[in-house]
């Protein structure tokens, strides 16, 4: 049920991330949602694709080092306390997050959020019993 | 001994080059084989150029006998280690017995004696101590002398002003950049360089150029001097300059030189430019014969207007090997090398970026990552990056900043790879 996410190596120069992209323009692949993790030399994108494979394969004939991992992506109400609430059951039941981000726009009232866990699959498991609603890459759109 | 006749110098170099062959012969198993195998035996040493029969010692010889495979005289008589740089992981370790540490001040002390330092004078010795040869080689030349000696090592350079000027310190003894460093501090806080009592420098252990001696000079009112050598040959005060800056008179009773084609491996004659080759002629902890120093100089005959009639090298004009100087520290890049194979996170693409900034060295590796590593985690890359700085460190003994590329980002070349970039100007 995870989502896929490729996650790119950039080197922290200017016009990098512009070179990656313009691959992704070039081959025609829409970002449903991306996050950058930095420090002073190095970032790594983080993103959501409709197909993960294909932009690897595009990122790394150009040279980028780019990889698929799995995230637990989870439909919430745009409204405050929502997110909260999503944590607050990881966190009862002792799962890590390592970090989360959004979907760029909301349809219909509803936003998502991918989140990096310690443990994806008893992390949707939990989630699932609890009554959240999870996503799947075509709901990401 | 410096201004003797060459009749009477050549005839005490064969003295001592016998002594020394015969010696080496005798003590050293892996020397003696070599000779057998060249077909010389030590009674062969007849004349001077009878050591075109003596086979060479290279850096490789030292590294397969590591630690102490060359080393001549028994443990107990070896007072000193020193060490520089390997080609490998390995340093070179090298021996003195008290008769060595003995020369070794002596040159040093004609050397220093060359830029005026008398017993009255106080010696500023800024070079870094320990197992470096720099500082503790310029120590003892200046014990020699018995001057005043300030160990002031490397570093802190407001302080190294503060001695200058409230021990009136009449010789500095350091790294030409780091000379360069300490005369702009001292512009910077506003102090003429007519308020300190320093006359004359001896700066060595790196390349420099003109520019930055006319800087060094004005910038500190002071004459400076090159001083060379190499720890395998003992460390500095091999070779000196004197008053008239023309070449360094090379201390020939005690290190004997020669120039040779690097290719053939033949002698060239005075004058013409090759790789520069030593015999030590009094040294027992670890005598080093025709040792092959990689540098590419010219030899200088005559006698020099300063009274002195030792023959001169001149500056050195390159390497013929890939060792790289920085921060006055040997850097081969195969040391480099052996870091990065041990991390399968890494590929041996890589490059060293070698510049200056602001009149202090800097060195940069850049390596790719292994392609189809997976990165999603900025932590993995910055332990990754504290990792291999770490296993630089240890190898090199200087720091070298990391940067990782993407796997196949930096450009193959057809044949022998670049590996390095120095960025640096010699003019």
């Amino acid at each position: 049920m995870a989502v896929k996410q490729v996650s790119v190596f950039v080197e922290n120069e200017t016009g990098r991330l512009a070179d990656l992209t313009q691959i992704l323009a070039d081959n025609t692949i829409d970002l449903n949602a991306a996050t950058i993790a930095e420090t002073g030399e190095y970032g790594i994108l983080r993103c959501i694709v409709q197909d993960p494979e294909a932009a690897v394969a595009s990122l790394t004939a150009k040279g980028f080092m780019a990889s698929i991992s799995d995230v637990v992506a989870v439909a919430i109400d745009n409204k405050p306390g929502a997110i909260n609430a999503v944590l607050q059951i990881l966190a009862d039941a002792g799962i890590a997050v390592k970090y989360i981000y959004s979907t760029i726009q909301s349809a219909k009232g509803e936003a998502a959020i991918m989140m990096k866990t310690g443990d994806t699959v008893r992390a949707e498991r939990i989630l699932e019993n609890a009554g959240v609603r999870l996503c799947t890459i075509e709901d990401l759109k | 001994m410096e201004c003797a006749d060459r009749e009477t110098m050549r005839a005490l170099q064969l003295e001592r080059l016998q002594a020394t062959v015969k010696y080496e012969y005798e003590n050293v198993p892996y020397y003696a084989a070599k000779m057998d195998k060249a077909g010389v035996k030590p009674e062969d040493i007849q004349t001077l150029e009878d050591i075109q029969l003596l086979p060479f010692i290279t850096k490789e010889d030292i590294a397969v006998n590591y630690p102490t495979g060359l080393f001549a005289a028994p443990m107990e008589d070896i007072v000193r280690i020193q060490s520089s740089s390997g080609t490998t992981g390995k340093p070179k370790i090298v021996g003195y017995t008290q008769g060595d540490m003995d020369d070794w001040g002596e040159a040093v002390a004609r050397g220093l004696t060359m830029c005026g330092m008398g017993k009255n004078d106080v010696a500023h010795i800024s070079y870094g101590y320990g197992l470096f040869t720099g500082g503790l080689g310029a120590h003892a030349g200046a014990e020699t002398i018995g001057a005043t000696v300030i160990p002031m090592s490397t570093g802190n350079t407001a302080r190294q002003i503060m001695f200058m000027q409230d021990m009136k310190s009449d010789v500095l003894c350091c790294t030409p950049s780091y000379a360069l460093t300490i005369a702009e501090a001292v512009e910077k806080a506003g102090i003429r360089p007519e308020d300190l009592s320093l006359r004359a420098g001896l700066f060595g252990a790196e390349p420099w150029t003109q520019s930055m001696r006319n800087k060094i000079e004005k910038g500190l009112g002071i004459r400076a001097h090159d001083i060379y050598g190499l720890t395998e040959i003992t460390g500095p005060g091999t070779a000196t300059s004197c008053i008239e800056n023309n070449g360094m008179h090379v201390q020939e009773d005690l290190f004997y030189p020669e120039i040779v084609d690097p290719n053939t491996l033949k002698p060239l004659p005075a004058g013409e430019t090759g790789e520069l080759v030593f015999t030590t002629l009094c040294k027992r902890g670890m005598p080093m014969i025709r040792y092959r120093t990689r540098d590419i100089c010219y030899l200088m005959e005559g006698k020099c207007p300063c009274g002195r009639t030792t023959v001169r090298m001149s500056r050195v004009f390159g390497r013929t090997d890939d060792m790289l100087i920085v921060k006055g520290v040997n850097v081969f890049p195969s040391q480099v090398e052996t870091v990065i194979a041990k991390f399968e996170e890494l590929t041996l693409n890589y490059k060293i970026l070698v510049d200056r900034k602001h009149n202090s060295d800097t060195i940069e590796l850049m390596v790719e990552f292994a392609e189809g590593l997976v990165i999603d985690d900025i932590e993995f890359v910055e332990n990754m990056k504290k990792r291999v700085e770490h296993a630089l460190r240890d190898i090199l003994q200087i720091g070298c900043k990391v940067r990782f590329l993407n796997a196949g980002t930096l450009p193959r070349s057809e044949g022998k790879a670049v590996r390095v970039e120095d960025r640096r100007k010699y003019e």
